[in-house]
């Protein structure tokens, strides 16, 4: 078990790495940079200026070691437009986008986990088919004009939530539903697999034969075991939450780390958009890793190995 | 009763894949207007099942009074085209590494590994967004962006079905006989694994379109004036509050083109009984 | 006072296969009644009814299924599970996955007492303790609090026994309990069985299709075929006087020491069993049988070989 995890850790600290280059080298596909930052109406000299202000009169490859070797070290560099330092821009906006992800976590969990249980109880049924038809169409729903429905439905007409920024919780509600909406079909049809696959085993069997009443049977011993992949993914899908955030933090002007980095490629500011790739493999690359563990404490036979 | 069900879905999601299919090959002979003509008399004209419709406008017009018809067809086929390329550069990475992975396996395979690990690390949204954005946007630009971003699934898929295949007996006799490794790859494990791909592809599409329909909503896709759905969504924004028919018409045909597309795809894979999921 | 458990014309269908067609047998107390037939004969499928543990596409019917007087047909789910683990036990072939992976030996065998006998924790963990060391498992402390998967099979199969006895059942069925594990284990766990079967007084509903176990334990025999009881005796008329001739091929199946002759081939029976519909008239056994002529196509009278000794043939007793 240890030694899957040191070797997990490896393969991560890889990742990270490779994901640092590949970031440093998309922040410099334009050509050159300093023209781009100093603006159409700038003269040679303004750009010269630039260059030297910004380090990008240095070799390329001095940039590149420059940045990995800082960032190792939790220093992501400066922002050109706000002038300020990039892992405080970041902290200042991360809740918002963290707050937005595991609202959005715990709504998707909320509908799956009944869903799919239910779709699993009432294998080949009606029920079942119409879940699998919520799990399709969810599927289908392209999340930001869900998100613009919803704010004219819930926003405008009925006057019920708040269309945008972040004063109070019930600001998380549209956004968080949208995000859900990602990940609610796999977690739904995974729950359901799981599901049906625990309840054709043998140990359920032996759960009934025990005369256990229908709810334990269901949510003690058939959810245990069908939960244990659904953890997993969902940990995986809220990293892919974080990373899909900026287009819903987009349409309900949330400030997260998602309208931090729109902001910054559209103002050319590169230091900022390779530290949000950056930071956000990273968590996806961390929240990897705690599916992992947590796999290994809800599967006992994990546990030894 | 569960197999006609499942036919019923299969054949709605052809028949909308055709309809869209036959939309943007004959996208020229099929618009009543130009799609860029602008008209700023006749803004924001209501669609046909509200009051006050104009007849030769059946969808009514956007904000800068050219045709909503003429523009939602033209961007089915952009829709089309960004989804088939997207998916035609994507599948020829990804099976390419897929396939030599679970051919070679070992150090190769450990590669490919790695490789699909650091692709499912980057929030595939930001590094298109970022790389359209630095580059400036075009067509070209998007559908290569995409392709170099969505073929993890494809690797996936391609080396799990190829390692089934390579343990086959056909294949070992393809070996005894002395058969080319390229011989081997092209003859036997491709036509093998080749409808666990097609079922892919579906999926890979679908994806795309809505990949394609979110960046240019941000601004950062298809460009100007071209009717991507995506951007029309994002143009007429500001209209929806006053005309929501604005954003919901390009919203549902998006919808619709992308449950198709997987409505087929998961009649494809029962047909074939393959399972996909990474 | 009624049988422990009486079973009349049982009968139960999967969809287009008729899986049981009107099987009877009655368990006594004290007794261990022993079922046993090839592999699809509808063993496994009777006492699976009996719990009312069939699959959701199985239908279930018969004349009478009464557990202690009470009947069982007239429960619903919420009555049967008041018996099931409780005053009727049952226990499986596969130990390896009968158990679930998720929770720990102790957690599994005190959650049947608390649920039944409404006790306190520590009075079932006491039980479970007790009843690990009954069924000959060492340092029962130690292994309530372990996984299934840190046990053998063996282990586990004297899990489950210990388990289904958590609440002193009256009846124990157990569907071949043997089968999955090693034959040195085999014989431990057969030994265990007959041993608490005398000890508790239990009624034993045992099912196997080896007629070796069936010598050395049980009480009484039934021999079922296709879905249908085709004889039925105490243990030792049956093997002494068998009369169906299914009976008859079995037993010469079984090498018996001392009346095998070295280089004599021991008998076999050709063919498998048929997979019978419903409405399917006559002796299932027909197409495998030496005496089978035009007359085994038409419904088959039961006959008494002996006040105890029953069985469905058209041959005369």
């Amino acid at each position: 078990m240890l030694r899957f995890f040191i070797r997990r850790l490896i393969v991560a600290l890889l990742v990270a790495a490779t994901v640092m280059t590949l970031a440093f080298v998309m922040t410099r596909l334009s050509g050159d940079l300093a023209i781009s930052i100093a603006g159409p109406s700038a003269t040679q000299a303004d750009i010269d200026a630039v260059r030297k202000a910004y380090g990008l009169d240095r070799p390329v490859i001095t940039q590149f070691f420059d940045w990995v070797g800082r960032a190792t070290m939790g220093d992501l560099g400066d922002s050109f437009f706000f002038k300020r330092r990039v892992s405080e821009l970041i902290g200042e906006r991360m809740p918002v986008t963290l707050t937005l992800g595991l609202t959005g976590l715990v709504i998707a969990l909320l509908v799956s986990l009944p869903l799919g249980i239910l779709a699993a109880v009432k294998e080949n049924t009606a029920i079942d088919r119409a879940v699998q038809v919520v799990a399709l169409l969810g599927q289908a729903m392209p999340s930001f004009w869900l998100g613009l429905i919803l704010m004219i439905v819930f926003g405008l007409q009925l006057g019920w939530l708040p269309i945008s920024g972040t004063e109070s919780w019930e600001s998380f509600i549209m956004p968080g539903v949208v995000l859900a909406f990602s990940a609610i079909p796999a977690l739904t049809r995974l729950t359901r697999a799981g599901m049906i696959q625990a309840l054709g085993s043998d140990y359920i069997r032996t759960a009934r034969a025990k005369g256990l009443s229908r709810a334990s049977i269901l949510l003690k011993h058939a959810l245990r075991n069908a939960a244990i992949p659904v953890v997993a993914i969902a940990a995986v899908q809220l990293g892919f939450m974080l990373g899909g955030s900026i287009v819903i933090e987009q349409v309900f002007a949330l400030h997260g780390v998602g309208f931090l980095a729109w902001e910054s490629i559209a103002k050319n500011d590169f230091p900022v958009v390779q530290a949000v790739v950056l930071v956000l493999a990273v968590i996806y690359v961390g929240l990897t890793m705690l599916a992992d563990l947590m796999n290994a404490v809800l599967d006992p036979r994990l546990r030894g190995a | 009763m569960k197999r006609g069900w499942k036919n019923v879905a299969t054949w709605v999601g052809a028949i909308i894949v055709g309809v869209a299919a036959f939309a943007a090959l004959f996208a020229p002979l099929l618009v009543p207007h130009d799609p860029f003509a602008q008209d700023l008399g006749k803004r924001l004209l209501v669609p046909f099942w509200m009051e006050g419709s104009d007849p030769q406008h059946l969808l009514g017009t956007d904000q800068l009074g050219r045709d909503y018809l003429s523009r939602l067809i033209y961007g089915c086929r952009i829709s089309m085209m960004i989804g088939i390329t997207v998916t035609i550069v994507s599948g020829i990475i990804g099976i390419t590494m897929g396939v030599l992975g679970g051919f070679l396996g070992g150090r190769t395979d450990d590669v490919v590994l790695f490789a699909i690990t650091t692709r499912l690390s980057l929030p595939v949204v930001l590094v298109a967004l970022a790389v359209v954005g630095l580059l400036g946007s075009s067509m070209t630009i998007l559908m290569i962006t995409l392709g170099l971003l969505l073929w993890e699934r494809f690797a996936v898929v391609a080396r799990s079905t190829t390692m089934q295949v390579r343990n086959l007996d056909f294949v070992a006799a393809a070996w005894c006989a002395g058969c080319s490794r390229f011989r081997i790859l092209a003859g036997e494990v491709l036509p093998n694994i080749a409808s666990h791909l097609v079922v892919v592809a579906t999926l890979e599409i679908a994806l795309a379109i809505l990949l394609e329909a979110a960046l240019s909503f941000l601004g950062l896709g298809v460009p100007p004036p071209l009717p991507s759905w995506g951007l029309m969504i994002a143009e007429a924004k500001d209209y929806m509050f006053f005309s929501p028919w604005v954003i919901m018409i390009p919203g549902v045909c998006l919808f619709v083109l992308v449950l198709g597309i997987n409505l087929l795809g998961d009649g494809l894979r029962d047909m074939f009984g393959t399972r996909t999921d990474p | 006072m009624s049988a422990l458990l009486e079973v009349e014309k049982l009968e139960v269908g999967f969809g287009r296969t008729a899986a049981v067609r009107g099987s009877s047998f009655t368990v006594e107390r004290g007794e261990t009644h022993c079922l046993v037939g090839e592999s699809g004969c509808g063993k496994s499928v009777t006492a699976l009814a009996v719990m009312n543990l069939l699959a959701r596409n199985a239908t279930r019917r018969a004349a009478r299924l009464a557990f202690q007087g009470e009947d069982l047909l007239k429960l619903n789910d919420t009555g049967m599970s008041r018996l099931r683990g409780n005053a009727m036990a049952m226990i499986f072939q596969e130990p390896m996955t009968s158990l679930n992976p998720a929770y720990t030996i102790g957690s599994q065998m005190t959650e049947v007492m608390r649920r039944h006998k409404h006790v306190a924790q520590r009075v079932a963990t006491d039980r479970a303790a007790d009843l690990l060391a009954r069924v000959g498992i060492t340092a029962p402390g130690l292994r309530l609090g372990q996984f299934p998967h840190q046990l053998s099979g063996g282990l586990r199969q004297r899990v489950m026994i210990a388990m289904s006895l958590m609440c002193d059942p009256q009846l124990l069925i157990a569907d071949e309990p043997t089968t999955a594990l090693d034959v040195t284990v085999q014989a431990q766990i057969l030994r265990l069985l007959a041993g608490l079967q005398r000890d508790l007084g239990l009624g034993l509903l045992l099912i196997t299709h080896d007629l070796g176990i069936v010598a050395r334990v049980a009480t009484r025999v039934s021999v079922m075929y296709a879905g249908e009881v085709v004889e039925s005796a105490p243990t030792a008329e049956l093997f002494a006087n068998p009369r169906h001739p299914y009976t008859q091929g079995l037993l010469r199946c079984v090498p018996v020491p001392g009346k095998i002759r070295r280089g004599e081939p021991l008998g076999s029976i050709p063919g498998t069993v048929p997979r019978v519909g419903p409405g399917f008239e006559g002796c299932a056994f027909r197409e495998r049988c030496d005496f089978a002529d035009e007359t085994c196509r038409q419904s088959i009278p039961r006959h008494l070989a002996a006040p105890t000794h029953d069985f469905l043939c058209r041959l005369p007793a």
